[in-house]
């Protein structure tokens, strides 16, 4: 993969298997989040491919929540683009966002926009999760959260590739140093 | 394949537009600001004033355009909802055209319900045909926002974007003001001219979501 | 055959001769075409007395404004399609050259607008418009181009504008055409005219020529500075990795 004129990485093979949960490390800069967004499809690799055999969910370091849009409203529209007939509010009152379910993201803190994207990942069950440093701007209660959500995917047969900068507080299956 | 996430990011764009509470009426706003300027810079003489008030309602419309597209995909790509909205499984041509249908009907369309009061302004007779025109600039502006649309994609992420995009748009609205004024004028060839109003305003809508879906994936990159 | 001209070491070793060959025709052609129409050819009162003889650079800046436009088109096209770096090369390459040609035919259509027409600019002619339209294509592309932060994304984004711009040409063209139709006056002169003399006809094909051999000069030589730029910058980065 080549940025401008920077080789970022090259010759890099990973593979995901249900129930798999696979690390990405590396300095900053070293090509995780471009690691994972062309497994996401978003960015094209100058060589090579990604065979995706199975339906995912992206969690990036940037939110997807508009500044006016409440928790509330971004699952209600992500479900609808999604077709999922997810209970909308069970799914903020396990994310730990029933409080301020109606405040507009601009009012929210980073932890709480945070808690607000990976919630969209319990409106729709995907067998792959994609994830971007999941546990930026979260407190100890939010990380334990994390936690327990890719402990259940895997237990139900799901895989996550995470690219993590810190201590990762599951086991996981394999690491990528980039 | 669903409509469902193209009904979806139609819905959220219409919701942005709409944002802040100002809604059609920013829109609206500039555009009489705009065409308040124009008597003011040549004289208030009515004869004159009647002849160009027409192509000045053109001319600002082309202006609101390009002032309200300047935000619509850079904000997406700036707080990752374009990365969503890339992986939902619809086609980006459609998503980016639903977006943009969105903002036309949240600025242009209003734009164009406003106008027979500004052409009152400007000295037009009180008629029928101002219901007409207010037609052909809706017509006329959905080619102004799809066009302005792709300048918007493709400058999604440049900062001072809005320079970019009237340059790389102005072009693309040339036939539009042409066949859109000659309609109005009542001269010789005016007759077929909203016809080819409508078939270019046509063309824009078939080729100009295709230019943004690729536009998007180059900004998401 | 894209394969075989994809390759940059094989355009550097063919433009290493092929470009100076051109600078040096060109300058051959453009120089007869200069003589022929400053002292040779006999001056048309009717197409405004002596400053007809811009012709001879005002009718191959406009045959080359056409032409490069066209060819950014189609770089660009290949570009998109297979991603051959040099189809990007060219595009860029092309797009400053090609705009200060369109602006040279605008600069001479105005020079010699002021004393047959009566004035710099005539909106009324539907040539001098599109020519202008022309120009803001080339002004966006390359700005756009400008503002990209990497050469893939200036690549992309480039081609996309590209492509755009070519195919609402005709109809750019065609609503131009209507405009001017119905506005035109008896004072506007075509120039170029089926059955023009050959004392003109002869120095004006030289004379275009000449230009388009100094324009494929220029982007070649514009395009080997390119891929040494391209080059020093990935061994500036490779560099730059080793510590």
């Amino acid at each position: 993969m080549i940025r401008g004129e920077r080789v970022l990485f090259r010759e890099v093979s990973v593979a995901v298997r249900a129930g798999d949960a696979l690390l990405l490390r590396g300095a900053n800069g070293a090509g995780k989040t471009t690691l994972l967004r062309i497994l996401a499809g978003l960015t094209r690799p100058e060589a090579g491919r990604v065979t995706r055999e199975a339906a995912h969910h992206w969690v990036g370091h940037r939110e997807g929540l508009k500044p006016q849009e409440t928790p509330r409203e971004h699952l209600k529209l992500w479900a609808q683009a999604w077709g999922s007939g997810a209970e909308t509010d069970s799914v903020l009152t396990r994310m730990g966002l029933a409080r301020p379910a109606d405040v507009a993201g601009r009012y929210l803190s980073a932890g709480q926009r945070r808690r607000t994207a990976l919630a969209r990942l319990l409106l729709e069950d995907r067998p792959v999760w994609l994830l971007d440093e999941p546990y930026t701007a979260l407190d100890a209660d939010g990380r334990n959260l994390v936690d327990d959500l890719i402990a259940a995917h895997r237990a139900k047969g799901g895989a996550v590739v995470a690219a993590i900068h810190g201590e990762a507080g599951f086991a996981a299956s394999g690491d990528l140093t980039l | 394949m669903s409509a469902a996430p193209i009904l979806a990011a139609f819905r959220q764009s219409l919701g942005e537009a709409w944002a802040g509470g100002a809604g059609a009426l920013l829109p609206l706003g500039f555009l009489g600001g705009a065409s308040v300027l124009v008597p003011l810079g040549i004289g208030s003489d009515g004869e004159t004033l009647k002849a160009v008030g027409p192509g000045i309602i053109w001319v600002a419309l082309a202006l609101a355009s390009l002032v309200t597209l300047e935000r619509i995909f850079q904000s997406d790509a700036e707080d990752g909802t374009l990365d969503l909205w890339l992986q939902a499984g619809a086609p980006v041509s459609a998503i980016a055209a639903a977006k943009t249908l969105a903002h036309w009907l949240s600025a242009g369309l209003p734009l164009a319900l406003f106008s027979p009061l500004l052409a009152l302004m400007f000295q037009a007779e009180a008629s029928p045909a101002l219901l007409v025109n207010a037609g052909l600039y809706a017509l006329g502006s959905l080619a102004f926002f799809f066009w302005g649309g792709v300048g918007a994609a493709l400058s999604a992420t440049v900062r001072r974007g809005g320079l970019l995009i009237s340059l790389i748009a102005l072009p693309l609205y040339v036939p539009t003001a042409i066949f859109g004024a000659l309609a109005m004028s009542g001269g010789p060839g005016s007759a077929g001219a909203p016809l080819f109003l409508a078939a270019s305003t046509l063309f824009a809508c078939a080729v100009a979501p295709y230019a943004m879906a690729a536009a998007l994936r180059l900004a998401a990159d | 055959m894209w394969t075989y001209f994809a390759n940059p070491h094989k355009f550097l070793r063919l433009s290493d001769w092929l470009a100076p060959a051109f600078y040096a025709l060109g300058a051959a052609c453009i120089a007869y075409g200069i003589w022929q129409g400053l002292w040779v050819a006999p001056k048309d009162e009717y197409q405004g007395g002596d400053i007809m003889r811009v012709m001879f650079v005002h009718v191959p800046a406009a045959w080359l404004a056409m032409a490069s436009y066209s060819a950014l088109a189609i770089a660009s096209f290949v570009w998109f399609v297979w991603r051959h770096e040099l189809a990007d090369i060219a595009a860029k390459a092309i797009a400053p050259i090609g705009a200060v040609w369109t602006a040279l035919c605008l600069a001479t259509g105005s020079i010699w607008g002021k004393p047959t027409w009566g004035t710099w600019w005539q909106w009324d002619d539907a040539r001098m418009m599109s020519v202008l339209f022309l120009f803001f294509l080339f002004l966006g592309y390359m700005a756009l181009r400008a503002a990209m932060d990497t050469r893939q994304k200036a690549a992309r984004a480039g081609a996309i504008l590209a492509m755009v711009g070519a195919i609402n040409i005709p109809l750019i063209k065609f609503s131009v055409d209507l405009f001017t139709s119905l506005h035109q006056d008896a004072s506007v002169i075509t120039a170029d005219g089926p059955k023009m003399a050959a004392v003109y006809l002869t120095p004006l094909l030289v004379s275009a020529i000449g230009h388009s051999l100094l324009f494929g000069g220029l982007v070649m030589t514009s395009m080997r500075t390119e891929i040494r730029e391209r080059r020093i910058a990935r061994l500036r980065s490779r560099e730059l990795e080793a510590f």
